[in-house]
């Protein structure tokens, strides 16, 4: 009765913004982010397919400013954020089924994403360059 | 009350939940989800195999039937999957009805834009106009 009344320092609920950010959450964010980030990235394909169907001058310089600096990096940017979104979206199929949804699953499914979506991309680009035969 | 009507409420709500539209647009996101997965390695490929060419060759391969045919699947089944995705985002996030409406509006509008100036381009490098 007595200790009721007393001020007891009791811990302060979890908020966001201290919280430790728990991978899946992370990813989850992360799957709207890219999504969001390629659905504009598709004024990237269909300028592409807009200068091939106008001829060579429009498509060398569609070509000119994916070389640049600034192309390469929303390139860069549109090549993982398609194969994360790829990847995550297997990921929630498999959720879809009702497997891989225990803790350490979850977990596992989320870094295997992100890990994925990284080397792929690294992949992708090492070729994209030997393709390209180093000239650029 | 006396309207003759003898459909009960619960038979007029059942399945189709707070959308209105009951999981026809789930079931749509699904679907184009599974479909994206092997269009979006195919795009891939094709983007790849495309580097560093001219334009003459660009076009040449991207106007050949099989290219031009799963280009066309990759835009119309990425672009019906993000009109779906960006529905989702303005709906969790913008409540104030005017602003709602007008940006679910433009999303439908700039999907079926990009989706459409995609194809127009693959469809035009199909019927030959660079081609021989």
């Amino acid at each position: 009765m007595a200790q009721s009344k007393t001020q007891v320092e009791r811990p302060l609920s979890p908020h966001l913004l201290i919280y430790r950010w728990p991978l899946p959450m992370v990813m989850s964010i992360v799957h709207r982010i890219t999504g969001a980030g390629l659905y504009f990235g598709t004024l990237l394909m269909a300028w592409w397919l807009m200068a091939a169907a106008a001829g060579p001058n429009p498509y060398a310089n569609y070509a000119a400013f994916m070389s640049s600096f600034f192309g390469r990096l929303l390139l860069f940017g549109y090549t993982w954020a398609l194969l994360h979104h790829m990847l995550g979206g297997v990921r929630h199929l498999i959720w879809d089924t009702g497997h891989g949804l225990s803790a350490a699953e979850r977990e596992r499914l989320s870094l295997a994403t992100v890990l994925g979506s990284v080397s792929l991309t690294i992949i992708l680009w090492v070729f994209g360059y030997l393709v390209m035969g180093g000239s650029h | 009350m006396a309207s003759g009507n003898m459909r009960t409420p619960l038979s007029r709500v059942r399945g189709w939940g707070a959308a209105k539209a009951g999981t026809e647009t789930f079931w749509r996101q699904r679907l184009t989800a599974v479909a994206n997965v092997p269009l979006t390695i195919a795009f891939v490929v094709i983007v790849v195999s495309l580097l560093g060419r001219n334009h003459a060759a660009a076009a040449q391969i991207l106007g050949s039937p099989l290219v031009a045919i799963i280009m066309l699947l990759f835009i119309f089944s990425t672009t019906t999957h993000m009109r779906i995705g960006m529905k989702e985002i303005i709906e969790d996030y913008v409540h104030e009805e005017p602003m709602r409406v007008i940006l679910l509006m433009g999303n439908t509008f700039f999907t079926l834009a990009v989706a459409l100036a995609a194809a127009y381009g693959v469809l035009r490098l199909s019927f030959g106009v660079f081609g021989v």
